[in-house]
């Protein structure tokens, strides 16, 4: 595909999100904080509202149309997940309020019954609060032990000393598909192959990874793979666990209640099957149909083709911030996604974050819930920007513009 | 110059970039009677203030150390400048007093004290979301002040 060509289709794609198309205190908004919540298109808005003013009524149990067609749209989003990432079933496919209740869901169901004192859970130094508290939640709970395996100075794993904490007391293995914070693109395969020759299972944070990376669980091998709704053009409050279905089939219920169950009476419960198992009470309908929306407008496009165009953008992006005078970038990692978090001389990023703002464009400032990656490069947060699909050199262009008045205010 | 590129100018006045700068009375005081921490933890920022009381119940000496954006730096190296000598009482209705004006905009007086030279704070008012980064360390003093054991925290 030719450069014009791609400039054309991303110009189309921006126009498919209403909320970018306005003026933040006297410019155009430029929103490069994708990777803390991606904006929403047309189409899932208006699923959304077709859904409340048409359709809804409660899942599962109604004998009435609108029952029937809420049900048909939340179960038709849930064929769509499994489309997407390519699960083996719909059993596979548990709906939650977001990456981090499926984290917490396999600490507490999978982990917690099984965990043995001295037994390892090993994280890396890169992950997301969500992909490191719960373990240590569990590990309380239970006398296991979270064991860090370290990053390098470009913000890469060190895959080899990984692999070296891999051991007969280790239990479960938890690792981002792409940092939040530094943009890695992490070495799932290669643990997993290690891991799973082990039998040790693998959890994949995948938060930002489904947004950018075409993914196959099958091909991945992961036994769990977590994400978020919003961050892939989806409402808030929805969000994703896949699991292989034999670990979730041996699995006991995290929480009980409604739409769990087969049989409730005072001397015992029968549960529901795969995946209601996990899903009690009344889901997120609305915002579970808006998801599926979202992933028709992401495989409408194809999500090879918004790899390429967002690497495209975000290699530009490094490219013009590492011009900049007194800027130190970091998380440079080889292969790398989406996201490039950075300083910029000794301004804080929270006032780096307020001057931009001013100028029309949105960035993260602060840790990114990601505390322990900036400790580990002796800083206490970053300035961030992050790229999707919406975003074009134009947007990078106003950073770097912006960057520069943050520089005179502060000469 | 555009109205918002002049709430800008107005919230990084001179005065807040030289004190985020050069912080004044910055370190540990080893001396100290009373200490506090204050966190930020939506930000990240940490501050811990010193003071020393005398016996005749003035604070002979006030220090801070810890990181943070420009506004709260700033703001802990004027507040120490501005409590240094008062009486206990004094500085923590200053305390009150620059917390409310800060957040509410009410200017009425409670200390007795020439304030005006905080009103270089005045411009984070238009920026709601760094209300909190100027009133960080008053609200540590506070807590140093009353020997609350738990850190003064924005949330």
């Amino acid at each position: 595909m030719s450069a014009v060509a791609e400039v054309a289709t991303a110009a189309d794609w921006r126009s498919d999100f209403p909320v970018l198309a306005q003026s933040v205190h006297g410019r155009p908004l430029a929103y490069l904080d994708s990777a803390a919540s991606a904006q929403q298109p047309a189409s899932v808005i208006d699923a959304l509202a077709r859904y409340q003013r048409e359709d809804h009524a409660n899942v599962h149990r109604g004998v009435y149309t609108l029952s029937h067609r809420a049900t048909e749209a939340y179960e038709g989003a849930r064929d769509k997940i499994v489309d997407f990432i390519n699960a083996n079933s719909r059993n596979e496919i548990v709906l939650t309020s977001g990456t981090t209740e499926s984290i917490n869901l396999i600490a507490q169901s999978f982990c917690r019954p099984r965990l043995q004192p001295g037994d390892k859970i090993i994280v890396t130094h890169l992950e997301h609060h969500a992909n490191i508290v719960p373990w240590q939640l569990v590990c309380e709970q239970t006398g296991a032990e979270l064991v860090v395996a370290p990053i390098n100075d470009l913000g890469e794993i060190e895959l080899d000393a990984m692999l070296d904490l891999i051991d007969e007391k280790t239990f479960l293995i938890g690792m981002a598909h792409v940092s939040n914070a530094l943009g890695t693109i992490c070495p799932v395969r290669e643990v997993v192959e290690h891991a799973r020759a082990r039998g040790i299972p693998v959890v994949v944070d995948g938060a930002q990874g489904v947004p950018h990376l075409d993914i196959d669980v099958q091909e991945l091998g992961c036994d769990f793979y977590a994400f978020s709704g919003h961050k892939m053009f989806g409402p808030t409050g929805t969000g994703v666990l896949y699991g292989r279905e034999a670990l979730l089939e041996a699995m006991p219920p995290w929480q009980g209640g409604g739409d769990m169950i087969l049989e409730v009476t005072f001397d015992k419960t029968i549960y529901n099957e795969l995946p209601y198992k996990f899903e009690a009470g009344t889901p997120n309908i609305a915002g579970v149909i808006g998801l599926g929306a979202a992933i028709d407008y992401l495989q409408a496009i194809g999500m090879p083709r918004i790899a390429a165009y967002e690497q495209e953008i975000h290699d530009y992006m490094v490219g013009e911030l590492k011009k900049i005078e007194g800027i130190r970038l970091i998380g440079e990692a080889r292969d790398k996604a989406s996201v490039q978090s950075f300083l910029l001389g000794d301004i804080h990023s929270h006032d780096l974050g307020t001057i931009l703002d001013h100028q029309g464009v949105a960035i993260r400032t602060g840790h990114h819930c990601a505390m322990p990656a900036m400790q580990r490069f002796g800083i206490s947060g970053t300035s961030r920007a992050s790229v999707a699909l919406y975003n074009n050199r134009d947007d990078i262009d106003r950073l770097v513009i912006a960057l520069g008045k943050a520089r005179e205010v502060f000469a | 110059m555009t109205r918002d590129e002049a709430e800008v100018q107005d919230l990084y006045r001179e005065l807040i970039i030289d004190h985020s700068r050069n912080p004044r009375h910055f370190g540990k005081l080893e001396n100290a009677t009373h200490t506090a921490d204050g966190i930020n933890p939506l930000c990240g920022d940490k501050l811990k203030i010193y003071v020393c009381v005398g016996t005749d119940g003035s604070i002979e000496s006030t220090c801070f150390e810890g990181s943070g954006c420009a506004i709260s730096v700033a703001s802990a190296s004027l507040m120490t400048e501005t409590v240094t000598g008062l009486n206990v009482d004094t500085a923590d209705n200053c305390c009150e007093e620059v917390t409310n004006r800060l957040t509410t905009g009410n200017n009425t007086e409670l200390s007795g004290i020439d304030l005006e030279k905080l009103g270089a704070l005045d411009g984070v008012r238009r920026f709601p979301s760094r209300v909190k980064c100027a009133t960080l360390a008053w609200q540590a003093l506070h807590a140093a002040l009353h020997n609350e054991s738990a850190p003064a925290s924005t949330e």
